[in-house]
């Protein structure tokens, strides 16, 4: 019984990451539906500014703040000098540009900082937290708490104001959004900055577990992918529930089969689930193609 | 026609003066400075071309500066074979260090044989000098040997039952099959063998299976990079009462950091002299070379020493003595024959002493036995 809930923390911790990767998806590919390749990079580039910030004398709130605000500058930039002059192309270019991005930040990231791995301190301390007979750190609080923060934020912001209405619209018909009067440039650019920034704030919280090193945003964003797939693609409720699933179908196979085939069981759920519901768990029904 | 015969004929000449002009001895290298090995190929291209350096400021061997040949490999085997071609067929180089990788070592090691031209590799595997190849040096200890050394270690604690979480990443797997092969010649069994993929954030149900295996009395880990300093870091969450043993693959200071020197404490590893150079008698063998090494290296690039580094350090050493006995600095043939007859060379890993049998020439005491206590590398021999 301790067992299982062990693998089960394991697994909402490692699946609170997957989540907050595929929220960051969620936005841009609600604005644009480009899957955007370079989400990994930006929970990268989260932990390594922070890293660099903190350790040059900054408190780590603040080394956090400047961090997600870098970070949503080069969402922006990304799409003003890259997506933004390709507008028009087809969706499968812009996401082969966001892959070409992916390459150039991290690149640019070893060049600016460096190679090696680094870490700073749990926000709570290292202290686990027993919970019947099993253990969880306060970090992985601080991670499930902040993916449930960013999806009900999300949730609001696409549902509740019209901004995120717009977002919505600007995916679903650029022209006819532009008709009603929606800035449609302006909704990209949001979308990038906002991604961005969501991708940083999860670097901030996975670094102390995870560790952050130049290049570990590949993994990331494949994970993250896997986990809005099977949530249903730019639903946030998709992206945290497919997260959280993936990661305890992890644990779990890690814990009670082997964990040689831990990869492979997730990914073969996974396909299961696309084979039934291709749209993935929570995605809405595609019916706009006649 | 003639135009251009004239110019042919003096691009010849000019490249025959400049030949002549500087009797040098040209050095090949081709390391993995960039990609997802960096941190193995960057510390050995920065401590070869440091070397290179002081040695040509110094007036070269017998009068004789080298001339480096620096490729970055990035990983690549297949850039590594295009570069080892190049070394030997375009920069006429009479030997080669490199392979960060036991990757890139395949490559570079099939011509090199093929070319008659020594080579001393940097990376781990003991496939690349067992069998003994004729022209194929390595300077890193094996895997093998880092089992042994552990397993020596447990075998002093009275440990016979232990559990094994393996990296999946190369260093990992093979370390993983060395470990189980002598496992059975030092009396241990593996009770639970698992394994984690190198980019994984927690090892919590891997270490909890151990955990529930009785009677597993420590545990072992071989890999490298961020798997290790998370493994340690779940032993701690977890309130494991077992040693954890770590391997060679994450001896550097660097390790401690990320793991945290609480979650480390007690931690046990093989290591190289390297690690403690601080803490090292003056009368040690090492001791001189060590420190030199370290004290160099921190000046020059205001970063710590690394063991891959080292590993760089000891092929450079190598190649200079076995130059400056061959007496001949143009004919690999006699670079490797004087090589081979290397007796003694105190590196920053080892004592090296090659034989037509030993390409590695270390033995187990080159591994020194090293405990994390308050966040810093204790001794324990």
């Amino acid at each position: 019984m301790d067992a299982l809930l062990q693998f089960l923390f394991s697994g909402l911790t490692v699946g609170a990451v997957y989540a907050l990767v595929a929220l960051g998806f969620t936005i841009i590919y609600n604005a644009s539906d480009v899957v955007n390749f370079a989400q990994g990079e930006f929970v990268m580039l989260g932990g390594m500014i922070t890293v660099f910030a903190f350790e040059a004398g900054l408190p780590l709130p603040l080394a956090a703040v400047v961090a997600i605000l870098i970070t949503s500058a080069i969402g922006v930039a990304l799409n003003k000098l890259a997506i933004e002059p390709a507008r028009g192309a087809p969706v499968v270019s812009l996401i082969i540009i966001t892959i070409g991005a992916s390459i150039v930040i991290r690149g640019a990231t070893q060049l600016v900082f460096d190679k090696q791995l680094h870490r700073f301190p749990s926000f709570s301390g290292d202290d686990p937290i027993h919970v019947l007979g099993a253990t969880i750190l306060p970090q992985s609080l601080w991670v499930i708490g902040g993916a449930l923060a960013v999806f009900v934020g999300l949730w609001i912001f696409f549902t509740l104001t019209l901004t995120g209405k717009a977002v919505l619209a600007t995916a679903n018909n650029r022209v006819a959004a532009q008709l009603v009067g929606i800035n449609t440039g302006w909704v990209m650019t949001l979308s990038f900055g906002l991604s961005a920034a969501i991708g940083a704030f999860a670097g901030v919280l996975v670094t102390p577990i995870t560790l952050v090193g130049y290049d570990v945003g590949v993994a990331l964003a494949l994970k993250g992918f896997a986990a809005a797939m099977l949530g249903g693609m730019g639903n946030p409720k998709g992206a945290l529930v497919g997260g959280l699933l993936l990661g305890c179908f992890e644990a779990l196979t890690a814990g009670y089969l082997s964990s040689q085939y831990k990869e492979a069981v997730a990914f073969i759920v996974i396909l299961g689930v696309l084979f039934v519901m291709p749209q993935g768990l929570f995605g809405s029904k595609s019916t706009e193609r006649v | 026609m003639s135009k251009t015969t004239t110019a042919l004929a003096t691009f010849a000449a000019l490249g025959v003066l400049a030949g002549a002009a500087q009797a040098e001895i040209r050095l090949g290298v081709s390391v993995s400075a960039t990609g997802p090995a960096a941190f193995l190929g960057d510390p050995e291209a920065k401590t070869i071309e440091m070397l290179v350096e002081q040695l040509n400021e110094e007036g070269g061997i017998n009068g004789e500066e080298i001339a480096l040949t620096l490729y970055d490999d990035g990983g690549d085997p297949n850039k590594a074979r295009t570069f080892a071609t190049r070394l030997v067929e375009d920069d006429e180089v009479v030997a080669i260090i490199g392979g960060s990788t036991t990757g890139t070592t395949m490559s570079i090691l099939s011509v090199a044989e093929d070319e008659g031209i020594p080579f001393i590799s940097l990376a781990g595997a003991i496939s690349i000098i067992d069998p003994v190849r004729e022209y194929v040096f390595k300077t890193p200890h094996t895997d093998r040997m880092a089992c042994e050394k552990i397993f020596t270690d447990m075998q002093a604690q009275g440990i016979t039952k232990i559990g094994m979480i393996s990296g999946t990443d190369g260093f990992g797997a093979s370390m993983q099959a060395q470990c189980k092969e002598v496992a059975g010649e030092h009396g241990i069994e593996i009770l639970a063998d698992e394994t984690y993929g190198p980019q994984d954030a927690d090892m919590t149900p891997q270490l909890t299976r151990i955990r529930n295996t009785g009677g597993v009395q420590a545990v072992l880990n071989p890999g490298f990079g961020q798997g290790p300093a998370i493994v340690t870091r779940n032993v701690a969450q977890l309130g494991f009462e077992i040693p954890l043993y770590q391997s060679h693959g994450v001896a550097s200071d660097a390790f401690i950091e990320l793991a945290g020197a609480e979650a480390a404490e007690g931690l046990r590893l093989p290591g190289t002299a390297l690690l403690i150079a601080d803490k090292l008698a003056e009368d040690d063998a090492q001791y001189e070379v060590v420190t030199t090494y370290t004290e160099a290296y921190k000046a020059r690039y205001d970063q710590e020493v690394s063991t891959f580094g080292g590993y760089a350090h000891d092929a450079f050493a190598l190649i200079v003595d076995a130059i400056t006995r061959a007496g001949d600095s143009e004919d690999p043939q006699a670079i490797r024959d004087a090589l081979e007859a290397t007796d003694g060379l105190v590196g920053t890993t080892g004592t090296y002493s090659f034989s037509p049998e030993d390409h590695l020439g270390l033995d187990l005491s080159a591994f020194r036995m090293l405990e994390i206590k308050d966040g810093d590398w204790l001794p324990v021999e």
